[in-house]
């Protein structure tokens, strides 16, 4: 009998430490992003030379040089589509890319909404730190209405995308969200996502300390975050709140909070989270809640099982394969329409 | 009662189909040029379409043609002027008839010259009747009228029997050329396969073509022209979009490589995508990208992951991936562009050629970004650039731009089928898994190119990216020297590539009046020019390149021993430019046309005299 154990070694943080210094700044959540992926690698099955990240341009687009695996640093906006040429060439590889919210919603918006459409197998980590930091502190599309930034002195006049709207928008099949500060999360939802069978979008709340502190502080900050989050998982009530006592009711076309014990609400009443349905609409006004009305949606919103491209173009190329007379270029040449002068 | 007929021997004959773009002439043309390379004809095609799929009914903006040059002997150009055109409504005719030469035979579908259609092509007097036409031999023919009266007792909707009319020109053209029409018939037996049901109204009309033509009293010539006289072997008829995606093809296989086209649709580049499409069975991937730079995104992606990554587009697209040939550049991977020239700037003239995007090519990028730009010459030698393209990016580590233009790319000739196992073989730089010597940016020593280690091998795992990186270990490096030194060690090693070049040839004396230098697709024209004014006893040679950078080796040898040299191109100068920096010495004049269309052979000549006789 063939151990399975045996085939893929078990791979420990380590394996993916790279050598030479991580020039984030000092206290930026792209530590703890890290720190929870290395975690989360040895989980995904797969030999360490199968692991790919790619990522475009920005801050936190530097992370394949602090990860001990293949590594493309590509262009700002480019990597979904250098990281679909790769998956697409070698459907065995774990490829990774990493994004934030300049790189993927900016100049990269198109791509990004494409390879989510295709579903390839990749898993996409935003970092969403709501300001353009390499570039010192210009404002993104996810920057809140109204900010001051090095751009907007008088305050932005421009309503931010939120990643989750857009990806369910695109129809994406694995939709996520953690914060920088929850590394079991993190962790977690990673682990989810490389599990996932087609494109997996995770989009991290990440603090950038130097343009644009806490600005989650509403989401992540000690006194809020219980009030203000809520961790979604499959097959669980949607329940909240520093004494789980808050929980998702469906309230006509939309989502209501309501307090178990008011009211006449109970436990039973709390909509259970089906993160797989094929019914995105459950899963976008999951994905939009926003404060002060509603917590942020954590974990995994969306999980539904859609055919991958890859799989669907192999399986082609399989069949092209097996029917073809012309088994080689030499017999195509010499196909259809010839005249023989002899 | 059988009229009495004339048979004329021709070298060379040029037709002209055209009619609405929705009236299958671009079909019936290559139907009739597919026949004549069966009987053993040589021949080189052009279709003349607008960018308008359907341009409103009868006006000259919705006329469609093709040109089909037929002969004897090797044909290098579709011709400049048609001796036969089939013009199938008043504007067909007026577009084409300054395309025709004096004394050409004019078959028109005269029921198509009603006073609206007239008015529509913007005629002010019927061009039947005042006189216009009497320099040709004007075939009167019922065509609309004859074809639906023989497709009547099928019972087709209007639309449908409408379909049928060019095979009633089919028909013409078979008794014109005196030929056999059973190729017509299998023809119509093969396409139809899937529609059956229009195999017995297609065949009617062709025979009641063939009848009309065999009867009509205003036909009484017939003409021949013989087999060419060519080496013998396996040849087709082939477009030099399909060649270009066929020696993509070869190479992949060839290298024991995948081959992958990241791609987006653009005139005239489509169909290289289009066919590779189809090419699954050979485990060719195709992808079709969100736009241009996706496109070239994927396939460097696909060629880091250790695929022969490939690109297709024109002019516009080039454009939008200048950045990404940038990437390709820095992280040294292979990659092969292909860039069909079409009219510029900006949508320009999608449809028509130029050779325009040269700079673009050389140029186009920011920083100092070397790549190696060549050019195919013939439709049917972009099978063999397309190959050359993807060795030398293999085996240099290096993007390649393959520029070809609309001419080539839709325009065919007859090609003698390769034997693929005897092209030359190509050895993409790959190393083994844990080869403990393996840097990323550690090159050899004769070619500078870098090895190439794929994701998924054990113990080779490294970066690659953007940024610019230390020599031999691939390290991000900012400092100064090292950048001086990788900036000069990526120019070199497109430099080196001249050292694996063919030497340039010439064609003609070595030392001559006048040195006609051209590159890329203009070679036919320019070719047939220097070859008559050859046998017309002039001392003019033709120097055409394939490979701009690097040049060859030889190209400095070559252009040193002749009295004139003029650089003939389709745009304002690019190449002349170049050559005037690469050689400052030589003094280059320049002939230039950009008008979207090829240079015509007669107006050629009529340059070259000029200055061999110092005019």
């Amino acid at each position: 009998m063939i151990n399975v154990e045996s085939l893929t070694p078990i791979l420990t943080v380590e394996d993916f430490t790279a050598e030479g210094q991580v020039k984030w700044c000092p206290g930026c959540g792209g530590h703890a992003v890290l720190a929870s992926v290395k975690k989360a690698l040895p989980e995904a099955g797969v030999k360490k030379e199968n692991v790919v990240f790619v990522s475009g341009i920005g801050c936190s687009s530097r992370f394949p040089y602090y990860i001990n695996t293949y590594g493309f640093h590509s262009l700002h906006g480019r990597a979904p589509a250098i990281a679909s040429g790769i998956k697409i060439a070698n459907p065995e590889l774990s490829v990774w890319l990493v994004t934030g919210d300049g790189d993927s919603m900016a100049i990269g918006g198109n791509h990004f909404i494409h390879m989510l459409r295709r579903n390839i197998d990749v898993n996409i980590l935003l970092f969403n730190n709501k300001i353009y930091g390499l570039t010192k502190g210009q404002y993104s599309p996810t920057t809140p209405f109204g900010s001051v930034t090095k751009t907007s002195p008088d305050g932005t006049v421009e309503a931010p995308f939120q990643p989750g709207e857009l990806a369910m928008g695109a129809n994406a099949s694995f939709f996520a969200r953690a914060v920088d500060t929850n590394p079991k999360m993190m962790t977690e939802v990673f682990i989810a996502a490389t599990k996932h069978k087609g494109t997996s979008l995770v989009e991290v709340f990440e603090n950038c300390v130097i343009f644009n502190n806490k600005v989650h502080e509403m989401v992540t900050g000690k006194e809020f975050r219980d009030d203000n989050q809520i961790y979604l998982e499959h097959g669980k009530p949607m329940i909240f709140g520093k004494n789980s006592d808050k929980g998702l009711v469906l309230d006509g076309a939309g989502l209501k909070v309501v307090t178990i014990g008011e009211n006449g609400i109970a436990k039973g009443d709390i909509l259970v989270h089906d993160a797989k349905t094929q019914n995105i609409a459950i899963h976008f006004m999951l994905a939009k809640m926003s404060l002060p009305e509603f917590p942020v949606a954590m974990g995994v919103i969306r999980n539904a099982d859609t055919p991958v491209y890859e799989d669907m173009l192999y399986n082609q190329v399989s069949k092209a394969k097996s029917q073809a007379k012309v088994k080689n270029v030499g017999e195509l040449l010499k196909s259809g329409n010839i005249i023989r002068i002899d | 009662m059988a009229k009495t007929k004339k048979i004329i021997e021709l070298e060379n004959v040029v037709i002209k189909f055209a009619g609405d773009s929705g009236d299958g002439m671009q079909m019936t043309g290559t139907q009739f040029s597919d026949s004549s390379a069966l009987f053993g004809n040589d021949l080189s095609t052009f279709p003349d379409y607008p960018s308008e799929i359907r341009a409103p009914h009868g006006t000259i903006a919705g006329v469609s043609g093709f040109q089909v040059h037929i002969g004897k002997n090797k044909v290098q150009t579709p011709g400049d002027y048609a001796d036969i055109l089939i013009a199938m409504n008043p504007a067909a005719l007026k577009a084409n008839q300054k395309w025709l030469r004096p004394g050409s035979t004019v078959i028109i579908d005269v029921d198509s010259f009603d006073n609206k259609s007239l008015e529509l092509a913007g005629y002010t007097n019927n061009p039947l009747d005042d006189g216009s036409l009497n320099d040709y031999n004007l075939v009167k023919s019922p065509i609309s009228s004859l074809a639906a009266e023989a497709v009547k007792p099928f019972g087709l909707d209007k639309r449908t029997a409408d379909k049928t009319r060019n095979q009633f020109v089919v028909g013409i053209l078979y008794w014109l050329f005196n030929r056999s029409i059973e190729p017509a018939i299998s023809f119509i037996q093969t396409r139809f396969k899937k529609k059956p049901e229009l195999i017995g109204p297609n065949l009617e009309v062709l025979h009641a073509g063939f009848n009309f033509a065999e009867n009509v009293e205003a036909m009484t010539t017939q003409f021949h022209v013989k087999p060419a006289d060519k080496e013998k072997g396996l040849f087709r008829n082939i477009t030099g979009n399909q060649a270009t995606a066929w020696g993509l093809l070869a190479a992949a296989e060839r290298s024991g490589l995948s081959l992958f086209l990241g791609s987006y649709p653009i005139t005239p580049a489509s169909e290289i995508l289009q066919e590779l499409s189809m090419m699954k069975h050979l485990g060719c991937i195709t992808f079709q990208a969100e736009d241009e730079i996706a496109g070239i995104c994927s396939a460097i992606g696909a060629s880091f992951a250790g695929h022969l990554g490939t690109t297709s587009t024109s002019g516009p697209g080039l454009s939008l991936k200048g950045e990404a040939i940038g990437l390709a550049v820095m992280t040294e991977l292979p990659l092969v562009v292909v860039n069909v020239q079409r009219g510029g700037p900006a949508t320009g003239l999608p449809t028509k050629t130029e050779q325009s995007d040269l700079m673009q090519a050389l140029y186009g990028r920011n920083g100092e970004s070397p790549v190696v730009v060549m050019a195919a010459t013939t439709p049917a030698n972009c099978f063999e650039y397309a190959y050359t393209a993807c060795k030398i990016s293999l085996e240099h580590m290096t993007p390649v731009i393959l520029l070809t233009d609309g001419y080539l790319a839709n325009g065919s000739e007859l090609w003698k089928i390769p034997e693929v196992n005897k092209l030359p073989d190509i050895k993409p730089r790959l190393v083994k898994d844990n080869d403990q010597a393996y840097k990323p940016y550690l090159r050899d020593v004769d070619t500078l190119a870098r090895n190439w280690a794929i994701p998924g091998q054990e113990g080779l795992r490294h970066r690659v990216g953007g940024l610019e990186k230390e020599h031999i270990t691939g390290v991000v490096s900012h400092d100064p020297a090292n950048h001086e030194l990788m900036v000069r060690q990526r120019a070199e090693k497109v430099n080196r590539v001249a050292n694996y070049l063919p030497d340039q040839t010439i064609y003609g004396k070595e030392l001559s009046d006048l040195l006609v230098i051209g590159w890329g697709g203009t070679y036919g024209a320019l070719l047939t020019a220097v070859k008559e004014l050859q046998e017309e006893g002039y001392n003019i040679s033709l120097c055409q390149f394939n490979y701009i950078q690097p040049l060859p080796k030889n190209t400095a040898k070559v252009l040193a021993n002749h009295k004139k040299l003029l650089i003939c191109e389709l745009n304002l100068g690019q190449f002349a430019n170049y050559m005037r920096s690469k050689f400052p010495h030589l003094e280059f004049s320049q002939y230039n046309k950009v008008q979207g269309l090829p240079f015509f052979v007669t107006e050629l000549k009529e340059k070259f005299k000029a200055i061999l006789e110092g005019k």
